[in-house]
Order: C-alpha cells, then structure tokens, then sequence
C-alpha cells in the first residue's frame, strides 16, 4: 500500500513537471494548447469510413472514423484469434503425433516473429501476389480477389428487415428460457431436453420465418469491375486484412498456449472421478474440466484480447486508417497539434483497456472458486 | 523503419515536455557542434540520394552544403537527418536539426499556425500526377474511380481531397509514409496513379526501369513553391539561410561560378557587389557572424544556383527537368534574389 501511494505521487509528479514544462515550452513557441481544431474540416480523405466521411468532415468525425476502423480489426481479429487458439491448443493436446507436431511448430513460428513483421509480411503477399483488378481472382461468381482488396457482394437492408432483428432477439430470449426450464426439469426429474439442437433451431428459423413473411427486405450488391477499380460491394482492403489476419495468427498462437494451459491444469484426477461417476467423455469436458479450466484460462486470455487490440496501432505501418493514423497521424501532421492529437490517441487507447480489465476483474470475481 | 520514425514523433513531444526550447543562438550551437544538423528527405532522385561513396548528394542536399560552407568554409561539415513528410516539423522544431531543405512546400499554416519560418523558395513546383502509359489517360478528369498512392503528412495530399471534390470524382486514398514506398506501391499495382510534386515525379519516373511506360499528365493542380525552413524566432540562424541562398542566385545572374569564384575574389571587381560579396569591401561578412569570405566559400564549394540545378536536376540527367519558372527573372523566370547591399 505504501509502495503503490509512493508511486502514484511520484508519478503524479512527474506528470505536472511534464505538463508545467510542456505548456512553459508551447508559450515559448507563442502556442498555446486547445482542441478548437478539432471542430475545424479536417480536408483529408480517408479511404475506409463505416459511417459518413468526406475531406470537409471534422477532425473529430475523423478520429471517430479511425476509432471504428480500430474497433474493426480489434473485434474481428479477437473473433478469429480466439477461434484459431482454442482450435490450436486443444490439438495441441492431440495423441497423434503428426497434428501435435504440426500445430506446435505454427504456434512457436507464429508468436516468436514480432508482429509487426507479420503484418508486413501479409501485406506484402497481397499486395504483391495477388492480381490487379483487371484480372481478378473470381470466387463463386460474385466475390472477387484483387491486390487492392477482397470485395463481396454487400447487403442492403431495406426498412422492413427490422423484423428479422426482432425476431432474432426474440429467438434468442426464447432459447434462453427454454435452457433455464429444461435445466430445472432435469435437477427435478433427472429427464433431458435435447437443449442445444432445439435451441439452435428455435435461433436460427425464427429469423428466416421472419425474413420470408417480411418479404426478403434485403437486396445484394454486386462489386462490378468499372474503369479502374471494383465499384459497389463490400470491399476488405489489403491493409484491413493483413492488419487482422496477422494479428489475429499472431495472438491466436499466444491464446492456444494459455488454451492449452488451462486444460492441463486440471488434474486428471478430476477426469477419472467424473467417468467413475459415469459421465460420458463429452460431459466430462463440458461439465467437469471445461467450468475448471476456464477459471484458468480466461484471465490470461483477456490481456491477449488487450493486447491484440494495442497492437491494433501497429496499423500505421501499412497505412491502415485506425485512430492512430488518422487524429494521432494525418490530424497531428497538418494541424502541427502534436500535443492534442497524441493526448487524444493516449486517452482512447488508455479507456479501452481500463474497460476491458474492469470486465476482466469482475469476471474473475464471478467465477473464482466458492469455497464451501 | 516507419515505427521508429513515429517514435521520433513521440520523442519529439516528449522532448518538447523535458527539454527547453532552444533560445535564439543557433549559429553558436551549430559552431560549437562543429557541424550542421540537416533535415533532408529519406531519398528521392536528384533532391537528396547517396552517390557511390556513400555521401548524400542533391538538390537540397546542395543547400544544407552551401550554409555548412558558408559557416565553417568546409561544405561537408553537415549531419544529415532523413524525414518523412510527417516527422520533419517535429523534427526541426525539437532540435534535432537546425533547418529543413527537404522540398517542403511555404503554405500559410505552417508559416502562421506551425511557427516555421521560411526563408525563400528554392523551386516553384507544383502538383501534377503520374500514371501507366498502359491504363490509356491522357487527363487527371479522367481518374474517376482510381486508387492513388498519395505522402501522408504533406500538402499533396490536401491538395488531392480538394482536386477530387471540386471534380466531383470518387477515388481511393491509398496512404503512404516514403517516396520510396510510393513507388514500390505504384509498381506493385496498389495504386493506379501516384500524386505529389512534379519534380518528385519527375525524379520517381527517372527512378524507374521503364520510364517511357510512364506519363505524367498535363494538369496542374496546386502551387507548390519548395524551400528552405528554421524554427521561428530563430532569426539570426534564418538570415545565414536565407542569404546562403540568394547568393547562390546573385551568382549566377552576376556569372560567378564554382570554378572562377576564387580567381574573381583575388581581383578586385568593378562591380562593387561583387566586391561586398566577396568580403573584400565592408564587413558584411561580420554582420552575419560569418568570416568576409563566407561567400566565396559557399559558392567554391557548390556552384552557383544554376550549376547545382543542371548538376542535379537539369535536362542532361535522367531527371531531365527544364528551367522553366525556374529560371532567373532575367531569363523571364521567377528566381529573383534581393540585393547584396
Ligand atoms: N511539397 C510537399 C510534398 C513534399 C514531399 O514529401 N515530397 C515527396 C515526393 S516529391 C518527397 O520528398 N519524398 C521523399 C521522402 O519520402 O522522403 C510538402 O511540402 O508537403
């Protein structure tokens, strides 16, 4: 406690050194701190916007515009990095000889090369191996494989797919209570539904039932090759894509260790218990080692998510727009507002991951083991 | 490489936090160093490459020479620190180095809102675009759709948003940090257009195996005037700048050269400029806190402005370029240098 007082003043300290001298500097140079630029047209463009952007938008929607493209690769590249991890460790674990070998050398090869290389590396092959546009790798007649991205037919919604939403809450609610009764039914009557398939069903036919009464209220557009580039469609950028990919390769190999960690660290005393008991190998992972090895594995995996998010900001290195390129980039550069624009990238940065460890503490509080 | 040279940028903030700013007595620093700090560019032909030897060597390599001239009478007293378009304001403004001549464009915001100081121009440029002779355009109007490989961090890139907007013409903003990475995304088809100065352009294109496939289209789309920079307030330091230039453009209006430089200087010269220029009347030499002879050294060791043009840039090297704006006013072009009086 005296040890952590000690350090928060000293660095408290050394913060209102920096700062006193900072602004002592800036009024050397007749400048003085202020966001007001922020509210100015920022006069850039930035090629990829999930939501409206043009060169006389502000400096603020920018860093809003670099803010989502962070969220992007951070959430896709979690999704996938923990598929790849959970896929690698638990094969890691594999009797056979071959599928152990192969997945440990993935694993070491993937998280011994800095990250940063990677990214490089996945940009590279795209940029240099895939073809122009011109002659486009064409896959199921609709989606095409270009060096200037992967473009897919994109969704339009139209108003009335509103109610495949709803209905898609609404399956999901419903499933929800179903496991809860048919869990009670079992603790009463030792009786089982066949939960998961039903669920499944209830989840994913409500939404269609929907989607066909309201009509199909959704359309594709079709990426269609017109004078230089593909036009319309979704389009997934090199930048984009080698940013996620290698991040998400490079994290998912961190997260197959801890994957495989936690698994291990469950005595295998428990597993001969269980089947003593007479449960089925398959209940013995979902009921007994999986509850345990959670505890073990989710904390560890959680600073892997914080830290594949971090390291998100390596984006610059290809150019992709995140929010480190854009306010802490091109803002900074054009309005000289070195000052603003990194305290604004150090904040955001700073929040994200102050969120994820509060969840990251109270998960671990829910699941910690109660003593009885 | 790009990584470090974004920590520079944080560095630079944080050196700005710990350190003071420098005061106004850069010529007693840099003479005190024993040699000058330069901002150059991380390479771009003809402006600032490395000969066989190693050295830099350049169009704007020649001024950061001509002020190490002018300061020590030795033109290779100079370090030279590579900047992208967007580390050199940090740069310059941190310390690191004691002037820019890195073809940065005079723009009113970073003369008034960046406190950069700039002190003349050195080539009237401007933007133009560069393209495959094989995509078939003859006109920037005609680029509605294209993908262009655009500097971050520099006026270009502005110029472009408001090229496209005001054309009514979509495209796709391809960011990139390094001449060096624009033309290595150009080849690789990233790209179908690259867009920056036409003298980078010019340089790029000589840069490539194949120049005859490329072609620079006709339009025009901003001024760039290029030039040498300090740090604001740093007026003393900005005048040994400023005049290492203009005397680089007095001299070859007045026909000094770097090879008869030193027999003229040994002569009186009926021309009394001549004479104040080669510190063998009055002290203006001294009034800069330079030696009398400053000038003679500047120019004995780079040549006169239109040498170091030819040396470089003109039509006999693979850049190619004519004088065009660029010549002296004389010859109907706008390089104009005040009087040495
Ligand atoms: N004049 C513009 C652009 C200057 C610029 O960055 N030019 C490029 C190409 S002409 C360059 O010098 N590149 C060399 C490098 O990447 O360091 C400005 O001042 O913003």
């Amino acid at each position: 406690m005296i040890i952590q007082i000690m350090v928060i003043v000293i660095v408290l300290t050394l913060l209102g050194f920096f700062i006193r001298n900072t602004l002592n500097n800036l009024e050397l140079l007749g400048r003085e701190a202020g966001y007001g630029f922020l509210f100015t047209p920022s006069n850039y463009d930035i090629n990829q916007h999930l939501i409206e952007y043009n060169s006389r938008s502000t400096h603020l929607r920018a860093t809003i515009v670099g803010l989502i493209n962070t969220g992007l690769v951070a959430i896709c590249g979690i999704v996938l990095a923990t598929i790849i991890g959970f896929v690698a460790g638990v094969l890691r674990l594999s009797s056979n000889f071959l599928i152990n070998r192969i997945v440990y050398a993935f694993v070491e090869f993937s998280r011994n090369v800095p990250v940063l290389l990677w990214i490089l590396l996945w940009h590279g092959v795209m940029v240099h191996s895939l073809p122009h546009p011109k002659q486009a790798v064409t896959i199921a007649d609709v989606s095409f494989l270009t060096n200037r991205g992967f473009y897919v037919p994109k969704p339009l919604l139209e108003p009335m797919f509103w109610w495949v939403a709803v209905a898609l809450v609404i399956g999901i609610a419903g499933a929800a209570m179903f496991a809860r009764y048919s869990q009670k039914r079992q603790e009463a009557t030792g009786q089982r539904y066949p939960v998961i398939w039903i669920n499944s069903a209830v989840i994913i036919v409500l939404p269609l039932l929907a989607y066909w009464m309201a009509g199909s209220p959704a359309t594709l557009e079709m990426p269609v090759f017109k004078g230089f580039n593909f036009q319309g469609g979704l389009v997934l950028t090199p930048e984009f894509l080698a940013l996620t990919l290698a991040l998400a390769v490079y994290t998912g190999a961190f997260i197959a260790e801890i994957v495989r960690a936690g698994i291990l660290a469950v005595s295998h005393g428990q597993t001969e218990a269980a089947y003593a008991l007479g449960l089925k190998s398959n209940w013995t992972m979902r009921l007994v080692i999986l509850p345990q090895a959670l505890r073990v594995i989710v904390p560890p995996m959680i600073s892997q998510y914080l830290n594949l998010t971090k390291n998100s900001s390596l984006a610059i290195a290809v150019g992709y727009m995140d929010v480190v390129a854009t306010i802490g980039g091109i803002s900074l550069n054009q309005t000289g507002r070195a000052l603003e624009c990194m305290s604004i990238v150090l904040s955001i940065y700073l929040c994200i991951s102050l969120l994820i460890s509060a969840f990251m503490n109270w998960y671990n509080k829910k699941i910690s083991l109660v003593e009885r | 490489m790009k990584i470090s040279k974004y920590l520079s940028i944080v560095l630079a903030v944080l050196a700005l936090g710990v350190t003071g700013v420098s005061s106004a007595g850069t010529l007693d620093d840099v003479k005190e160093r024993g040699h000058l700090q330069c901002g150059i560019n991380t390479g771009l032909t003809g402006f600032a490459f490395t000969d066989d030897a190693g050295n830099w060597q350049g169009f704007d390599v020649a001024l950061c020479q001509a002020v190490a001239a002018a300061v020590f009478g030795d033109a290779s007293a100079v370090k030279y620190t590579n900047l992208t378009g967007k580390t050199r304001f940090e740069a310059l403004k941190a310390g690191e180095v004691d002037m820019l001549s890195r073809n940065t464009t005079w723009t009113y915001s970073r003369d008034v809102d960046l406190k950069l100081t700039f002190l003349g121009v050195n080539y009237y440029d401007g933007q133009g675009f560069i393209v495959p002779a094989s995509l078939g355009v003859s006109s920037a109007t005609e680029l509605e759709g294209a993908s262009v490989c655009i500097q971050t961090g520099t006026t270009t890139e502005l110029n472009l948003a408001d090229f496209f907007r005001s054309n009514n013409m979509n495209y796709e903003p391809v960011p990139i940090e390094t001449n060096e990475e624009a033309r290595n995304s150009y080849l690789a088809g990233r790209c179908d257009v690259y867009t920056t100065d036409r003298s980078g352009l010019a340089a790029t294109r000589a840069s490539l195996d194949d120049p005859e496939n490329h072609v620079v289209l006709p339009e025009i789309i901003s001024k760039e005037p290029l030039g040498p920079l300090v740090r604001h307030g740093d007026d003393e330091w900005g005048d040994i700048v400023r005049w290492a230039l203009n005397v680089l453009i007095i001299a070859e209006e007045k026909g000094i050269t770097k090879d008869n430089v030193r027999a003229m200087a040994a002569e009186t010269q009926k021309d009394a400029e001549l004479n104040r220029m080669f510190g063998t009347e009055g002290e203006y030499g001294a009034m800069l806190g330079l030696s009398a002879d400053w000038v003679v050294n500047v120019l004995a060791a780079v040549g006169n402005y239109g040498e170091i043009f030819e040396q470089y840039l003109g039509v006999n090297t693979d850049i190619g370029l004519a004088r065009g704006v660029n010549a002296l006013w004389t010859d109907g072009g706008l390089i104009y240098a005040p009087p040495y009086r």
